[in-house]
């Protein structure tokens, strides 16, 4: 099939098969956000982002980020080491690269907690309504109430470090406005006719809310998952920095920072760069997801 | 016969706001209680140490109440916060109550100074931003909060520190006050810049401010960055609609407009993110106090953590959350008194 082909299947008002509309769909959000400059970064950047975690050793050159050498602590930039070495004498470069790597897990792990939790909730509470839809959403603003770093930190020191720890920390504190989000979403779509459709075609309860509810809310989910990203792996850089993060010598970008924090006055890359990394791909997601709300919901633009 | 209508329903509001706030604080001390219970270090061992005989091992074991049923824990728990106690520090041996007394106003000065930083500041840019509309004030207003949303606070903070402390030299390191000037000024309120006023010390108000304004600064820009914001998408709100036309057709000035027409009708909204932001500062200050070495509540709860003081953290937690939670529903019912719709619905 040529390109002007494939094009044109995939532009078609009158898809034949429900995938050709589903590729189609997906097709027309891509080139919006490809024509979106500001989208365009932020999806290179967090494509940039998975390359370095998935091509970490290729891209370190074979430089391990955790072997101290105490020969070369502390050395600023150089051809050998680009961006100078810590207080162990490790290669800051490399240690960025790997740090990708447990950004991403951190990231991955609390997006498929917190998106299932969320959209649980919010479903539950909106399609059956009653008493249950009040429990649940009481529970929910009840925990949209608290103060997210604090409980997530105290959370994290009864827990124990640990990235597992901090995943379910942030988790337990992120899921409230998916709840609210889903909720709202299916309180509409469960008015609709086709729902009434599949209701009177005698479809169970739960299997109108995994196929016909929760594939609606799934857009307007990611996202809002996609714009809490960065406030998600800023938390986490936070934990990180606290020392309730990964735990050494995991090269983690907040941990990082903090380890470059005696030294700040004379040694500053040492906390420097990792902080730029923290900030260049939660500025990522942050424009990704401006330009995903853009073209999936433009009216909240 | 209205008025007696309008204080039914004002009372009738505020009964229901006290119901909200009640189940949040129950809720709040469910979670805090959890933690404390679940926790996977034993409590009696946390109190009593490894090498405890057996007899003194189940005596603590009663005393703290730990052989009855959960329900029953909590509730005792409950009443004990009730009536301040909020167990011991093991850090200050301290009751952390005080501790969280003697932290408290750092916290409070630190936030204070950042809102009003972020409101001064904030809400002017947003106005301007959202008037000007697609041109380069509005996108000036627009990178600055990205860059807001996206930077980490504990890195802004030693970068802060690096540029301005360590290399320019314009304001003081970290700390409060340098120990020259420690003790000099009585506490009254806690919060050093009133304190140093009230007695006239004016050099250790100088001091204070070159310690805090840093702090103060890093912090008020995540607050302006959200502020300017939401007053941006206000003020494009109310400028869309027809009264602002029917005011600059009858000759108003375009500013004129915004400033007399828009303004006043996008304050309503801006008292509930102004609160938001306040609330979010009293807890975004941890990471901020850790790095200035400011010692607030951020910094007892952190440096409570790593002792595995765990009173004081779940203390702390406590207060900072009630804090959290009292502010939001303030606003929130601000938000009801101000806005003459909502007040009669």
């Amino acid at each position: 099939m040529t390109v002007a082909a494939l094009h044109s299947w995939l532009m078609t008002d009158t898809p034949a098969s429900r995938r050709q509309a589903a590729t189609g769909n997906a097709y027309r959000a891509l080139l919006a956000i490809l024509a979106n400059p500001a989208a365009l970064a932020g999806l290179v950047i967090v494509s940039l982002l998975l390359v370095m975690a998935a091509f970490a050793p290729l891209l370190a050159g074979g430089v391990s980020p955790i072997a101290p050498d105490l020969l070369h602590r502390l050395a600023p930039s150089s051809a050998e080491h680009w961006f100078g070495t810590d207080e162990l004498g490790r290669d800051i470069y490399a240690r960025v690269v790997y740090g990708a790597r447990v950004t991403l897990t951190i990231v991955v792990l609390v997006s498929i907690v917190v998106a299932p939790i969320g959209l649980a909730v919010g479903t539950l509470s909106g399609y059956l309504g009653g008493w249950i839809d009040v429990a649940l959403m009481r529970i929910t603003d009840i925990f949209l109430a608290f103060p997210r770093l604090v409980l997530a930190l105290a959370f994290a020191a009864a827990l124990g470090p640990g990235i597992e720890n901090a995943v379910i920390a942030i988790s337990l504190t992120a899921w409230p406005p998916y709840a609210r989000l889903a909720r709202a979403e299916t309180a509409t779509i469960a008015r609709s006719d086709f729902i009434a459709a599949v209701v009177l075609q005698g479809a169970s309860t739960p299997r109108i809310l995994f196929r016909h509810i929760v594939p609606l809310c799934l857009s307007s989910v990611i996202v809002r998952l996609t714009l809490d990203m960065a406030g998600i792996i800023l938390t986490a850089a936070g934990l990180g920095f606290l020392g309730l993060g990964a735990q050494p010598p995991t090269a983690e970008w907040g941990a990082m920072v903090s380890s470059g924090r005696e030294v700040v006055l004379d040694q500053w890359w040492v906390a420097t760069i990792p902080g730029i990394a923290i900030f260049v791909v939660s500025l990522g997601f942050n424009l990704l997801g401006d330009g995903l709300r853009d073209v999936f919901d433009p009216k909240s633009a | 016969m209205i008025l007696r209508n309008r204080a039914a329903l004002f009372a009738s509001r505020l009964l229901r706001l006290a119901g909200t706030v009640l189940l949040t604080f129950v809720g709040l001390t469910a979670v805090t209680f959890s933690i404390g219970r679940f926790i996977p270090v034993d409590p009696v061992i946390a109190v009593v140490g490894d090498h405890a005989t057996h007899e003194v091992y189940e005596k603590t074991r009663l005393a703290m109440g730990l052989d009855r049923s959960i329900p029953e824990q909590y509730l005792i728990y409950l009443g004990r916060i009730v009536h301040g106690d909020l167990g011991q520090s093991m850090l200050t041996s301290q009751r952390v109550i005080d501790d969280l007394y003697q932290y408290f106003p750092a916290t409070f000065e630190l936030a204070t100074v950042a809102t009003l930083i972020g409101v001064l500041v904030g809400i002017p840019a947003g106005v301007i931003a959202g008037a000007q509309k697609g041109r380069w004030p509005d996108h000036l207003v627009r990178v600055v909060g990205l860059f807001g949303y996206s930077v980490p606070v504990f890195w802004l903070g030693l970068v802060g520190l690096f540029i301005f402390y360590g290399k320019l030299d314009w304001v003081a390191g970290p700390g409060r006050l340098d120990v020259a000037y420690e003790d000099i000024v009585t506490r009254h309120t806690g919060v050093i810049l009133i304190d140093s006023a009230l007695a006239g010390e004016w050099d250790v108000f100088r001091n204070a401010f070159a310690h805090l304004i840093l702090p103060a600064s890093i912090l008020g820009y995540f607050s302006l960055a959200y502020i300017a914001r939401m007053t941006r998408s206000f003020m494009i709100d109310q400028l869309s609609q027809e009264y602002v036309t029917a005011a600059v057709i009858k000759g108003r000035s375009f500013w004129g407009a915004v400033w007399h027409h828009a303004f006043p009708n996008i304050m309503v909204p801006l008292i509930t993110v102004v609160g938001l932001s306040y609330a979010s500062l009293l807890e975004g200050a941890v990471l901020t106090e850790t790095v200035f070495a400011w010692p607030g509540l951020g910094l007892y709860i952190t440096r409570s953590l790593f002792n595995a003081d765990m009173n004081a953290v779940l203390g702390g937690t406590l207060v900072v959350g009630a804090v959290f939670i009292g502010v939001n529903m303030i606003c929130d019912f601000l938000y009801r008194i101000f806005d003459p719709r909502l007040r009669f619905a």
